[in-house]
């Protein structure tokens, strides 16, 4: 009774095209913009140790959308093409232009191989310059498309509307403060209703996972703001409204050795399915 | 950077295959060519010419490490000599290994470089995969196994030796591990040296230690140290103060690693080379311990 029926490749493709848009419309939307020291990465995580956004290499960060152990692999196989390509050559020469392009050719082969199912996942890679010219956000789809996002990016389940939100918000060379209120401000913009989680809950540090990429830091310039300090950020964020003013830039991130003991990515311990 | 996209099915596929978040492990597997070599094979020629051959690269020389407060000091001369000349004056032997280690070197200096930027990545590999910092011990562990690979290479002439030392987060202190060609680790208590000039260095360090040193009486000890070394070793190079070359100083610890200034150096050697100028054989011992 196993007759293989004819499916067209055009029909093939759509039919893999929806299936991994469905699964990636089912995760919250998650929002990577510049600000003036570097850029800034926020999304809703209940969980604190099944990270969403983690280091890459010095100067590059990841993040993601969709299905936990899709991209904790994808994650695991970007340190790893950062670990190689700078021991062979040189750390300088680890761009997130050669790791999206990796994405895209990982992601695109899989998507375009007969069997199997594609991935049910977006990712987001970022580089801070030295400069704010040279930052660079990139991101890629399920199927391996790359696009190119200057300033700001918007992906995940409301994508569209949280994109449209955030670009309101936007501005070139805000502080982190009102990079944070603009994150947020574009996050709340994902409608309650249309999201799988039903009601969304108000977005505190508990349930949030931020982190930057700090361009004034030497070495590794990824880091997780999270605790007091990230409670602080939010409600200095909640109170500049509209970005109107420029609030003091808290230099917070930009000393270097706060002695803290935290490694730089997020312990992970074996949980169990997708952090919300 | 195009290095790596050259990543076909097979590539990708062990970038993404589940494995133990070890660098060089990964490495040993999907590009063996980029570790150091573990065996030079037969040598080709004959052995007093590869005798000659290695005599003659540069070889690194003495590294001291003592605990302080607050965690631990480690400072290396400057000097790289090959055979009987001196083939670089300002070559560095102290480097970071993660936030909170550090790593000094002795030995073929090219081998060492390779090493020791492979330990850096392994570590770092290690903490972006599972997030969470290696323990200082599980740091020591896994430098004993690199060096342990190195012995084959070790016995044909490549011989290198690392001084380790860290500050231990879980213990709240400074901790160091010395090694030998087939590897350790041997923690080493209170100070430690090794290389040619290691011997006066650690007799030194004797009379220098006490417990609970300060960290700057402790990075004073280590130039004092070194400079007791250069002394008596003709290999070890002392404070140059014509071309203000000055020993490389590394502190490790509760705040992280930090590598004194060039300034900072050169403040310290200056107080050592001042004390020596009244009492040339350094600070005198009291002979009698203190009752």
């Amino acid at each position: 009774m196993s007759m293989p029926f004819y499916m067209s490749p055009e029909q093939t493709m759509r039919d893999k095209a929806d299936y991994a848009r469905k699964g990636v419309a089912r995760s919250r939307s998650s929002v990577a913009l510049q600000y003036s020291g570097g850029i800034l990465m926020v999304t809703p995580n209940l969980s604190s140790v099944l990270h969403k956004i983690s280091e890459i290499y010095d100067r590059i960060a990841f993040a993601a959308v969709g299905r936990y152990n899709e991209y904790e692999v994808l994650r695991k196989a970007g340190v790893t093409y950062a670990d190689v390509t700078g021991y062979q050559f040189d750390r300088g020469d680890v761009t997130a232009r050669g790791l999206a392009n990796w994405y895209a050719q990982a992601l695109g082969t899989n998507f375009s191989e007969p069997a199997g199912k594609p991935y049910e996942v977006e990712i987001v890679v970022t580089e801070v310059g030295l400069t704010p010219d040279a930052d660079q956000i990139y991101r890629i789809s399920w199927d391996g498309s790359v696009s190119d996002e200057p300033g700001f990016v918007a992906f995940g389940g409301q994508a569209d509307q949280v994109s449209a939100a955030l670009k309101e918000h936007f501005t070139d060379g805000m502080s982190l403060t009102e990079a944070l209120a603009a994150a947020l401000a574009a996050l709340a913009a994902a409608a309650p209703a249309a999201g799988a989680n039903g009601n969304q809950p108000e977005l505190t540090a508990a349930n949030l996972e931020v982190a930057i990429l700090d361009r004034a830091r030497a070495h590794r310039t990824f880091r997780r703001l999270q605790g007091p300090r990230l409670e602080e950020l939010i409600t200095q964020a909640r109170a500049t409204p509209e970005q109107q003013e420029s609030a003091a830039e808290p230099e917070g991130p930009s000393d270097s050795s706060n002695g803290s003991t935290e490694p730089p990515t997020g312990p992970s311990t074996t949980g169990d399915g997708t952090p919300k | 950077m195009e290095g790596f996209s050259n990543g076909t099915g097979q590539g990708q596929g062990a970038f993404m295959a589940a494995r133990i978040p070890s660098f060089t492990h990964f490495l040993s597997s999907y590009a063996p060519d980029l570790l150091p070599a573990r065996s030079l094979g037969p040598l080709a020629g004959s052995a007093d010419m590869a005798a000659d051959l290695i005599k003659n690269l540069p070889h690194a020389t003495t590294i001291v490490a003592v605990v302080s407060e607050r965690g631990v000091v480690m400072a290396g001369d400057r000097r790289a000599t090959a055979g009987n000349m001196i083939s670089k004056r300002d070559v560095e032997k102290v480097f970071r290994a993660d936030e909170y280690s550090a790593i000094g070197m002795a030995g073929v200096a090219s081998v060492s470089l390779e090493f020791i930027r492979l330990f850096g990545v392994e570590l770092e590999h290690y903490e972006k995969m599972e997030g969470r910092t290696l323990s200082l011990e599980g740091k020591a562990n896994r430098l004993s196994k690199m060096i342990r690979d190195n012995l084959m290479a070790a016995m044909q002439g490549l011989v290198f030796i690392p001084l380790f030392a860290g500050y231990d987060v879980e213990a709240g202190m400074g901790r160091i591990f010395s090694y030998d060609v087939a590897g350790g680790p041997y923690e080493e208590h209170r100070f430690h040296s090794i290389g040619s000039g290691s011997i006066f260095a650690k007799s030194a360090l004797k009379k220098y230690y006490s417990d609970d040193m300060p960290v700057t009486d402790a990075v004073l000890a280590c130039v004092q140290a070194l400079y007791d070394a250069a002394d008596d070793d003709s290999a070890t190079g002392g404070p140059d103060l014509t071309r203000r070359i000055f020993p490389v100083i590394a502190t490790i610890t509760d705040d992280g690693f930090h590598r004194l200034s060039d300034a900072e150096s050169a403040d310290y050697a200056q107080q050592v080379v001042d004390g020596r100028m009244r009492s040339p054989d350094g600070p005198i011992a009291p002979l009698r311990a203190a009752s």
